[in-house]
């Protein structure tokens, strides 16, 4: 059962051949005999699962009309606040803190009846591209388990390659969503900036950050998108329309003539062998199925790394001020007559990580009095640059693509030392997040020189998020009527019981 | 080649309120000149004319209507607190100027 | 070297000023949240995720806040920007959650505007303009309690125990431009101006202006330069001035600190000051080893303000008379002595006595109402005339029902009572309690007989031209008449019945 898809799990559930809470026994057997290896799970909440499950059984049997994810079991990034469970964005700076409120994104999961398991591993506030930046330690790629499943969201991305959840829920400030679900071999959608809430998003990079769905298929994603999207009264960035048609794009899956633009500027040079063979043939199959390929150029592109690397860190050494050891979280050094100043210092020094320093010393030195126009002032007009070169592209195409990520899953330690390899890394998801639009990564098969997953990335405009639905899943039924059989029946079994 | 020495670094640290080593220091200070030489790519594009954008969407005059909800309770406002005293976060002595 | 006297300050100094005056809205709720504003609630029960900065709240504006911004911006002249941002203040303090004050730094919302005020001198009235810098909207911070130590005090204290009640009550602060020009005046034109500032705010409505409860305060920076040099002095900012008496003991206090420092050929150093109420002297805050760097930047949690310039009209159509013109003219039209005047502004019965005599009530009636009998019985109830039962259009009522007769001065205070009692209008009160003035002449008649003959003797005075006699014989017929009487008439008739007509 937990190796079928979403979809089938609610038909199972809606004919009465299973129930939530024996579904989401299931998958609670599944993590405790996994997860020691994959470490998706930094808190597994078993009795509110099962509680929720009992409650969405009832409410069945009573024959109250549930929505279509109701039942079904769900792992959710530690970056969202759920009211009493444990919430750490991954740091130690957090550890214990249990939220006295619920995300936005939580209270919807709720609403529909999803069965919210446990919270998963992240690199530490999202600041990462291989959940090494946890302060837990961390999460192992089910495809191999001395690498990594790529980040921030990779304990989200482990769950669903490992059947440890059908759904999972991350956040992407710049691939963190795409990158990983590239990395293990399913599908991950960063929504349009302001589509799903930040209220209860625990921020890194405000003008960024965007939660989305994960799941192993292109419905089983729309349908978990629809539940968290939508305008919300409490985050001032949201947008006040109706949720794009994601699920009727998912079921449509038609590209005949729809115009495709491959970025110039995101290939090529730089990307591993394997991978742009598979987007190359990905590209193919999508011309055999009636699109139109077509090539735009997007020169601005090439500063977004940097421009990235500005924005954010300067968002993050304000946003995470709030870590004071003052009124919540950890506080140490509180020693006889340490003053405030003292404390807060001692503590943030011993709750933040190697990778959050340095983005908020960055962050600080790009705002910084005498600084601000050469570095943070000159990022946000590369970011107007940027959304220039996507606007120009879209009057040519219906939706852009490019490899998800340059390479396959790499070596759990082989860049930590080296930040910038690590940023590298995010080179063509980032243009996406500084333009507020939004993108998919899907299976686009195993590179042949490592056998490790491929992801292969749409974006469309701002609010057109069905677009990547449509494509996705035209070129997901093809492949998988090429392949036989779904990407991730080719991952090793792991320990325990399928 | 940029650079950012070990006084400015420790400066930063200052300002962001994170005590640091002095290994730590040298450490940043020493990966700082890469990640500098990086990010200081988005000095070489010619930007003139070109208007700054700090939010994706463009979007604006959005406000709440000035209704007042229930608050926390003390209760839950003070769970999270490392320390209290009387419904107050007790935090140690302030080094400050405000009265 | 002794203290130079203020005289010998102003003798060879000139002052420059420059004010920030910050000031609590009376939104309902707070500026990015919900948490209501109450003053003096239980500590941390005006909190949420939010105003407490917990992970992954997010702020929304208060739009009122933003309504009452600009309406402070019209009535202090500025122009509206048609495009303005929040803006993060970055440095960390516990009373501050999020260690960012969010406020607006290089694109308020008002901006450029002034403030005329007046003050009485030796030689007559001079006016002084101040001209506003910018009207720009912040938040407020969380109160803190320093315990150990001298209690109280920060300095010394063991530890803080901090209230986040206030933490995200709206501010804005009104920055003047430097104000040069004032000579020996200095002090009184910064008094009169944050006096002028508090009538304004009160007549906008936007706020309470409660300088002792801090929801209105002041800064003050004050610098010397040379009588007839161009050059500014080094100048010290006075924080902490929290009465319009402070304000002008500041300034003169830092005048004189400032001169002997010069006079010496000592440099006045440029820092922050507080005002002690007690002594009336400025002491120096800590100093810190560099400059504050804020790091401002555009709040991404926020979106621009961008006001209609339709809406703008809108809202300068609704601003009230400049309270400081609106007096001068109601004292002229309604011919008020100067102590009256004075009475009804301290008794804060001005709007309702106007109130009053737009609905057709004679001024010098109007205010005598409510500044006599209603002020009284407010007094005694220990609440604002406005807070009773009674409103403009009931003393309008009164007054005319006096007019016509109908009720005398007594017999109208005790209607005053029963429609403070909750009895109903006048007219209702009149019917309830079957009060009305005797106007039978004969049963006034009979009581004047009555009178006259038990008091014989007075009679017989004013029956010989003795005049002044006569008003115990009326105060008599009152009595017997249970004051229903109009004592008009019972004069007409008695003078008439002793033959003194």
């Amino acid at each position: 059962m937990i190796r079928k898809s979403a979809v089938e799990m609610a038909g199972a559930l809606a004919k009465g051949e299973t129930t939530s809470v024996e579904l989401t026994q299931a998958h609670l057997d599944r993590i405790t005999a996994v997860d020691g290896q994959v470490k998706a799970f930094l808190h597994v909440d078993a009795e509110g699962a099962l509680a929720q499950a009992k409650s969405v059984d009832a409410r069945r049997k009573s024959g109250e009309k549930l929505s279509p994810l109701a039942g079904i079991p769900l792992a959710l990034k530690d970056v969202l606040a759920q009211k009493g469970v444990p919430t750490t964005a991954g740091s130690k700076i957090l550890e214990g803190w249990r939220p006295p409120y619920d995300s936005t994104v939580v209270s919807k999961l709720k609403d529909a009846g999803v069965v919210i398991m446990g919270k998963t591993n992240m690199d530490e506030f999202a600041m990462g591209s291989s959940t090494e930046n946890s302060g837990y330690g961390p999460t192992f790629n089910p495809w191999d388990l001395t690498r990594t499943p790529g980040g921030s969201s990779g304990g989200s991305a482990a769950a669903v390659s490992s059947f440890e959840a059908p759904l999972a829920i991350g956040s992407d400030t710049g691939g963190s969503i795409r990158q990983p679900a590239a990395l293990t071999g399913i599908v991950g959608v960063r929504p349009t900036y302001g589509a799903v809430s930040r209220f209860g998003l625990i921020a890194y990079s405000s003008s960024l950050d965007q939660a989305g769905p994960f799941g192993r298929t292109v419905l089983d994603t729309a349908l978990l998108h629809e539940v968290m999207a939508g305008h919300d009264p409490k985050d001032a960035t949201s947008i006040n329309a109706p949720v794009p048609a994601v699920v009727a794009g998912a079921k449509s899956g038609d590209v005949k003539g729809m115009k495709i633009g491959v970025i110039k500027q995101l290939q090529g040079e730089g990307y591993q062998k394997g991978v742009q063979a598979r987007f190359d043939e990905s590209l193919q199959v999508l011309a055999s199925l009636g699109a139109e390929i077509v090539e735009v150029d997007c020169p601005s592109f090439e500063y977004a790394l940097a421009a990235y690397y500005l924005i954010a860190p300067s968002e993050c050494s304000s946003n995470l001020a709030r870590f004071d050891a003052m009124r919540y979280g950890l506080r140490t050094g509180d020693v006889n007559g340490a003053s405030a100043e003292a404390v807060m210092s001692a503590t943030r020094d011993a709750g933040f990580g190697r990778e959050v320093k340095r983005r908020i010393i960055l962050g600080t030195y790009a705002l910084s009095s005498g600084y601000y126009d050469a570095y943070y002032g000159s990022a946000q007009k590369i970011r107007t640059l940027i959304i220039q070169d996507y606007a120009k592209a879209f009057t040519k195409a219906d939706v852009l693509v490019s490899p998800t990520a340059p390479t396959t899953a790499y070596k759990i330690g082989e860049k930590v030392d080296d930040p910038m390899a690590m940023y590298l890394g995010d080179v063509a998801t980032i243009p996406v997040n500084l333009a507020g639009i939004c993108g998919m990564s899907l299976p686009a098969g195993l590179a042949e020189e490592d056998n490790l997953p491929v992801g292969f990335q749409i974006m469309a405009p701002a609010m057109q998020d069905h677009r990547l639905y449509q494509a996705g899943a035209a070129l997901e039924a093809a492949l998988l009527s090429k392949w036989g059989a779904p990407i991730l029946d080719k991952a090793p079994a792991l320990g325990g019981s399928k | 080649m940029s650079s950012l020495s070990r006084d400015e670094v420790a400066k930063l640290a200052g300002l962001a309120r994170i005590e640091m080593t002095e290994e730590e220091l040298v450490n940043l200070s020493s990966q700082f000149g890469m990640i500098l030489d990086a990010v200081a790519r988005v000095q070489e594009v010619d930007l003139t004319g070109v208007k700054a954008t700090s939010h994706p969407q463009p979007l604006e005059n959005v406000a709440r209507p000035d209704v007042v909800l229930p608050s926390l309770s003390p209760q839950d406002a003070l769970s999270g607190a490392p320390a209290q005293e009387e419904s107050r976060f007790r935090v140690p002595q302030i080094l400050g100027e405000a009265e | 070297m002794a203290l130079p006297t203020y005289e010998e300050v102003i003798a060879k100094w000139d002052p420059v000023l420059g004010l920030e005056v910050h000031v609590e809205l009376n939104t309902h709720s707070k500026m990015f949240c919900s948490c209501a504003t109450e003053f003096g609630a239980e500590p941390n029960t005006q909190t949420c995720p939010v105003c407490l900065a917990l992970p992954g709240a997010l702020p929304v504006v208060n739009e009122k806040a933003i309504e009452s911004t600009i309406l402070i911006g019209l009535a202090l002249n500025c122009k509206i920007a048609p495009y303005s941002r929040f803006a993060r203040k970055n440095y960390f303090y516990p009373d501050m959650p999020k260690n960012f004050q969010i406020s607006q730094y290089d694109e308020p919302i008002c901006f450029d505007g002034f403030v005329d005020v007046e003050i009485e001198t030796e030689e007559g009235t001079k006016q002084f303009r101040i001209e506003i810098e910018r009207v720009h909207m912040e938040e407020d911070t969380g109160k803190s309690l320093h315990v150990g130590g001298a209690t109280g005090r920060i300095h010394g204290a063991d530890y803080s125990l901090l209230d986040y009640n206030r933490a995200g009550i709206p501010l804005v602060e009104i920055v003047t431009k430097i104000v040069p020009g004032t000579g020996k005046y200095a002090p009184e034109v910064a008094k009169s101006y944050v006096a002028e500032l508090r009538d304004i705010l009160r007549g906008l409505k936007v706020s309470d202006v409660k300088m002792e409860q801090g929801s209105l305060r002041c800064d003050a920076n004050v610098s010397l330069k040379p009588i007839g040099s161009d050059v500014l002095g080094t100048r010290s900012e006075t924080k902490n001035v929290n009465s319009l008496r402070s304000v002008e003991r500041a300034i003169r206090g830092e005048m004189i600190r400032h001169a002997e420092l010069l006079n010496d050929g000592k440099k006045v150093k440029q820092e922050t000051r507080h005002f002690q109420e007690d002594t009336g002297l400025t002491r120096s805050g800590r100093s810190k080893e560099q400059a504050e760097d804020y790091r401002y930047f555009p709040d991404p949690d926020l979106v621009p303000v961008t006001p209609a310039a339709a809406w703008i009209e809108e809202l300068r159509a609704t601003l009230p008379e400049r309270p400081s013109l609106r007096r001068k003219r109601i004292k002229e039209e309604w011919n008020v002595p100067d102590k009256e005047m004075e009475a009804m502004i301290n008794a804060d019965v001005l709007d309702i006595v106007e109130e009053t005599v737009l609905l057709g009530a004679d001024p010098t009636k109007a205010r005598t109402w409510w500044l006599g009998e209603i002020s009284r019985i407010a007094n005694d109830k220990n609440v604002g005339v406005a807070d009773l039962a009674i409103t403009p259009a009931d003393v309008a009522e009164l007054v005319a029902l006096v007019a016509a007769g109908e009720l005398t001065d007594k017999l109208a205070r005790q209607v005053v009572e029963g429609v403070i009692a909750g009895e109903g209008k006048p007219s209702e009160v009149v019917a309830k309690r079957g009060i009305k003035v005797v106007n039978d002449d004969g049963a006034l008649m009979a009581a004047i007989e009555k009178v006259c003959a038990e008091q014989a003797e007075t009679a017989e005075k004013v029956r010989g031209g003795h005049l002044p006699a006569a008003g115990a014989l009326i105060g008599a017929v009152m009595k017997e008449t249970k004051g229903q009487a109009d004592a008009a008439r019972v004069r007409e008739l008695l003078l008439g019945h002793l033959g003194v007509s």
